[in-house]
């Protein structure tokens, strides 16, 4: 049985609520359409039933958009918001898409521009009901290039893992060009199918886009799995008939390893639970840091909230001794020193890479 | 559709990024600051005693620091410890 699309529509305005319904009511698949005035009344509404899309104003009494926003961003993941606001400010349009919003749009003043806005929020409720299956989730990033390549497609990649992100472009079933933090083409391509695991998204085809990879992407996918299967060879691949202990044992060595090779002086990685112990490797001083970054951690994320500044990415710090990073990812925060000569422009980028290979 | 002219309702005012620097005492007290007098007193100082805490945790967890900067997605915050109070620059990230 097809079931219809809910949208939420939050203004503080009972006028315009009654004119949005009545506008949304003419989209073609027929939403259901419910409508508040509070942000705290939208709250109890999307923690009592699913919905679709949640339509906000930005200039509301008491809970303001930005704040209805911030929470909704980490209570409803899978919750759409649209922005439609008369403030016609690049600053609260930043901070909007910086909070996740899909869609920011200007109040309309013309039939055209209302139109335009039905048919992007159709758009938009329909983007999941499309053909085409989705939650791959047993098949590697080769896999699915390959699939991609073999059926001739032109699309683009954006993959995520923790705080990374890479782009791979696929023109016509040929691989075009890759693209990740500090990296591009080829280098970025390998870079990013070490990635264990992660999310990925498929944008529209560019068709534009500069080609920097001229070989195969069959020659390009052999090179990285054969790289790969050394590194792995020689670094934390299980052994057979290893006891946890020798393990364990192993994964440290290998982890002190990854820290000599990247140059930096000490990681300490913490639970993001509040429970469980930190970990450290290049310091005796593990349980004293985990405290400061978890004070760290809650204090940044209290006045991200507090100043409606959007999620926290990380913290770089310093003092005479050493640079630093805190870096949340998904399960764990990490904390990784440099030596203070460290190129303040790059202990980003490389504390990145090391948390990545840490967690892969 | 004149009625969506209407749309030009007077509303509550939202609050802007803060943008400029202050500079706090070692007690917390704001006694310099270029952000706009528009901007809430109260949040500003807010700001200044998270940031003096993070320094003073830091000191208790042997890790002393003279600076850090938090990245929010619209937001950064560079702190500098001066003399037990600290210099503290409010930037708005705005997208081109």
């Amino acid at each position: 049985m097809e079931t219809r699309h809910k949208i939420l529509v939050l203004d503080d305005d009972p006028v315009f609520l009654e004119l949005y319904k009545e506008w949304l009511e003419q989209l073609p698949s027929k939403p259901e359409i419910t409508t508040c005035t509070s942000g705290a009344r939208a709250m109890a509404l999307l923690e009592a039933e699913p919905y679709r899309v949640l339509i906000c104003d930005l200039k509301m009494p008491q809970m303001d958009g930005l704040q209805v926003l911030s929470i909704v961003r980490r209570r409803f993941p899978e919750l759409r918001t649209v922005v439609m606001t008369g403030v016609a400010d690049e600053e609260f349009r930043s901070r909007a898409y910086a909070l996740g919003v899909d869609l920011f749009w200007l109040k309309p003043d013309t039939q055209q521009n209302m139109q335009m806005f039905l048919e992007c929020l159709e758009s938009l409720l329909g983007r999941d009901a499309e053909s085409g299956f989705r939650g791959i989730q047993n098949k590697s990033l080769m896999d699915i290039l390959q699939m991609e390549c073999l059926s001739q497609s032109s699309t683009v990649f954006r993959i995520t893992r923790g705080s990374n992100v890479g782009k791979i472009w696929i023109l016509n079933g040929d691989l075009i060009d890759a693209e990740t933090e500090g990296a591009r083409g080829e280098a970025a391509f390998r870079r990013i199918l070490e990635w264990k695991s992660g999310t990925f998204e498929t944008l529209p085809s560019e068709p534009e886009h500069e080609r920097t990879i001229m070989k195969s992407v069959n020659a390009l996918l052999l090179e990285t799995a054969q790289a790969m299967d050394e590194d792995s060879s020689a670094a934390s691949a299980p052994v057979e008939g290893e006891s946890p202990d020798d393990a364990a044992h192993r994964q440290t060595v290998w982890r002190i390893a990854a820290l000599a090779r990247e140059g930096a002086e000490w990681v300490v990685s913490l639970p993001n639970e509040p429970i469980g112990a930190p970990e450290g490797w290049g310091t005796q001083s593990a349980a004293e840091y985990s405290a400061w970054m978890r004070y760290a951690s809650e204090a940044t994320r209290r006045l991200g909230e507090k100043l409606e500044a959007g999620p926290w990415s990380h913290i770089q710090m310093q003092n005479h001794e050493r640079r630093a990073v805190l870096l949340p990812s998904k399960h764990r925060t990490f904390l990784v020193a440099w030596a203070p000569g460290t190129d303040s422009s790059e202990v980003l980028e490389k504390t990145k890479k090391l948390v990545t290979s840490w967690d892969s | 559709m004149g009625l969506l002219s209407l749309f030009s309702k007077p509303r509550p005012t939202l609050q802007r990024l803060p943008s400029g620097s202050i500079t706090v005492d070692r007690d917390g007290h704001i006694i310099a600051s270029t952000v706009s007098s528009a901007y809430p007193v109260d949040v500003l100082e807010e700001v200044a005693d998270e940031v003096l805490r993070m320094f003073q945790e830091a000191r208790k967890s042997h890790l002393p620091l003279s600076e850090f900067r938090m990245h929010f997605a619209s937001l950064h915050i560079t702190a500098r410890e001066a003399r037990g109070g600290a210099l503290i620059f409010l930037s708005p990230a705005v997208s081109a």
